[in-house]
């Protein structure tokens, strides 16, 4: 079985359940709606043509302007077709997703770390707690509103001989320089060209 | 009157030698029995994916030698191929053969480094000293190559950073020659030795399809009997063209993932001799002005080059928009980078598949119902290194 056959037969299988699907770059992107994850999941795993044994990865994008605030992709590796294949849902920033620790038991660290970084929470979850961030972190350090330099730094204070929290202090705040191309002119100039295309 | 079942808690780590770095374990003991593991991780988290959001496509590259630091060039690696995949670029053949056989060298060092510390975790000292005195010699071909013995940052996207000499490759000849009798000396300290049995036959056995479901890779999964290696099944770079094996286990117990990561060094070796009998002359990155900067000499000649210059150390290259995932086998198992570009010159989100991760999740599953003791053999069969876990 090759990526376009095991899309054909997605799209016929799982037609009420697949919003979407797209080959780019080599690799089979399926769209998929919050409510059908952990069906589609389930029936990628058992299905005897497909056969995606292994999970990859959970992982999330912020897109912060969108109405549909998160992405979250699922990445699954079939070893004996040899095919890989990624869906992707789109989600609101305070809905809570299905857990498939169920389906793969080794997604129970990849949620964990997604709720870490994110705030998504996911349903069911068995142990749902932050994984990779510091004891009492706050805040969800991959999103895009989230600064770079962070708001709490720790040093060894000699006073109270112990480690202690404060709010970061920098002598010069983290720049961000916009380098315009000069193949394609200054900003300015670029959207005065844009607005002659667009006439 | 009856005996009431106590279990007991037991800090371990995260400062523990045989923690293999910052890993804090919270077990549950009966007696000496380990009920429950909960690891305790990200103590050696430093955002390095938020980092590279703000950092431009050569700048991120760095950051993937400290990920897996025992491994530095297998890490970048699989960035470089993936911003390769979506700038759609080829990569010169010498540039391929320069990056297998310092691909080979990174899992030669990895493997080193684990087999000698998993003997040092359960009681055989000398390994470690006469594996380290190999990995030394190791990281000299690194810092000839690259000007590091350890972070690397060495590869660019299009090729490498800089041709290397014939002394060097000659040098890496003789090493292939000789390292064969150091594996024969580690193998007869380790593999027959009592001890070393005792401590590691029938201690952490995955069976095929907890492997699988665990998500595990590279020699875990091997080890316990799947046939899947991704320089073979999905090839990348030059592979095809060279022959090796894929040694596979039988147990999937710790002894077993021990065999195989031996005889992976020998396949290593084998690969490196092949490449430097058929590595070719020729340019080592790619000849884009727009993506790789230009030689030196050419700078104080041509205005365009100067240009493509100037542009390339402060804007960088933009990466069309698009999204790929590109896996490499990394000495540890599957390493991949999700990267999502929107067209600027940083990647807008690029995520970071290590396999350690979800190799130390299955800790629990692996050393429940084994003795105390068992918990660091477990761990050091893991080849757990917290650059990558924790990210």
């Amino acid at each position: 079985m090759n990526l376009a056959e095991l899309n054909n037969l997605l799209n016929s299988e799982l037609t009420s359940k697949i919003k979407g699907s797209k080959e780019e770059n080599g690799e089979l992107l399926i769209n998929v709606e919050l409510a059908n994850i952990y069906s589609t999941i389930l029936f990628l795993k058992t299905n005897n043509k497909c056969k995606f044994k292994q999970l990859i990865d959970i992982l999330a994008v912020d897109f912060p302007g969108e109405e549909d605030r998160f992405k979250i992709y699922y990445l699954l590796l079939s070893h004996e077709n040899n095919l890989r294949i990624k869906l992707v849902c789109p989600i609101q920033i305070d809905v809570k997703v299905p857990s498939i620790t169920q389906i793969y038991p080794s997604a129970n660290w990849m949620e964990r770390e997604v709720f870490d970084m994110y705030g998504i929470k996911f349903k069911n979850h068995p142990d749902l707690r932050r994984i990779l961030t510091d004891y009492n972190f706050k805040g969800f350090p991959l999103r895009k509103d989230f600064p770079l330099t962070g708001f709490n730094e720790v040093r060894y204070s000699e006073k109270d001989k112990k480690v202690i929290y404060e709010p970061v202090k920098l002598e010069q705040n983290y720049r961000n320089f916009d380098f315009s191309s000069p193949w394609e002119g200054t900003k300015y100039i670029r959207e005065v060209k844009e607005k002659v295309k667009n006439d | 009157m009856t005996k009431q079942k106590k279990t007991m808690n037991l800090n371990f780590g995260p400062q523990h030698p045989a923690a293999h770095g910052v890993l804090r374990l919270i077990l549950e003991l009966d007696g000496e029995v380990v009920e429950k593991v909960d690891p305790h991780i990200g103590l050696l988290h430093r955002g390095t994916e938020k980092l590279i959001e703000h950092k431009t496509y050569t700048q991120a590259l760095p950051y993937f030698d400290r990920l897996d630091y025992v491994a530095p060039m297998n890490q970048e690696h699989a960035f470089a191929l993936a911003t390769e995949k979506l700038l759609k670029i080829e990569v010169p053949i010498r540039a391929q053969y320069l990056r297998v056989i310092f691909c080979e060298i990174g899992r030669i060092l990895s493997h080193l480094l684990n087999i000698t510390t998993q003997a040092l975790d359960v009681g055989a000292l000398t390994p470690s000293l006469w594996g380290f005195e190999e990995r030394e010699t190791l990281m000299t071909f690194y810092e000839r190559a690259s000007g590091s013995r350890l972070h690397a940052n060495y590869f660019r996207t299009g090729g490498v950073h800089q041709d290397i000499t014939n002394d060097l490759l000659s040098d890496i000849g003789i090493f292939s020659e000789k390292f064969p009798k150091v594996i024969d000396d580690l193998e007869n300290l380790l593999t027959d030795n009592r001890i070393f049995k005792q401590r590691n036959v029938d201690i952490g056995i995955v069976t095929k399809e907890d492997a699988l479901s665990h998500s595990f890779s590279g020699v875990m999964l091997r080890g316990s009997g799947v046939a899947w290696d991704l320089r073979k099944s999905q090839p990348y770079e030059c592979y095809k063209n060279l022959d090796f094996k894929i040694p596979i286990g039988n147990n999937g117990d710790c002894y077993d993932r021990y065999l195989c990561r031996i005889e992976e060094m020998r396949e290593s070796v084998k690969i490196i001799k092949q490449c430097l009998k058929q590595i070719p002359k020729g340019p080592i990155k790619t000849v884009d002005g727009k993506i790789s900067p230009p030689k030196k000499e050419e700078l104080k000649e041509s205005m365009e080059a100067l240009i493509h210059h100037f542009k390339l150390f402060t804007e960088g290259y933009r990466v069309p928009k698009g999204e790929v995932y590109s896996s490499v086998e990394a000495p540890k198992g599957e390493f991949g980078v999700y990267l999502i570009s929107d067209g600027s010159n940083k990647p807008y989100r690029c995520k970071i598949r290590a396999p350690g991760f979800s190799h130390l999740q299955a800790i629990d599953y692996l050393t429940k119902g084994h003795m105390l003791a068992d918990v660091p053999a477990v761990l050091g069969s893991l080849d757990i290194v917290f650059g990558e876990v924790d990210r």
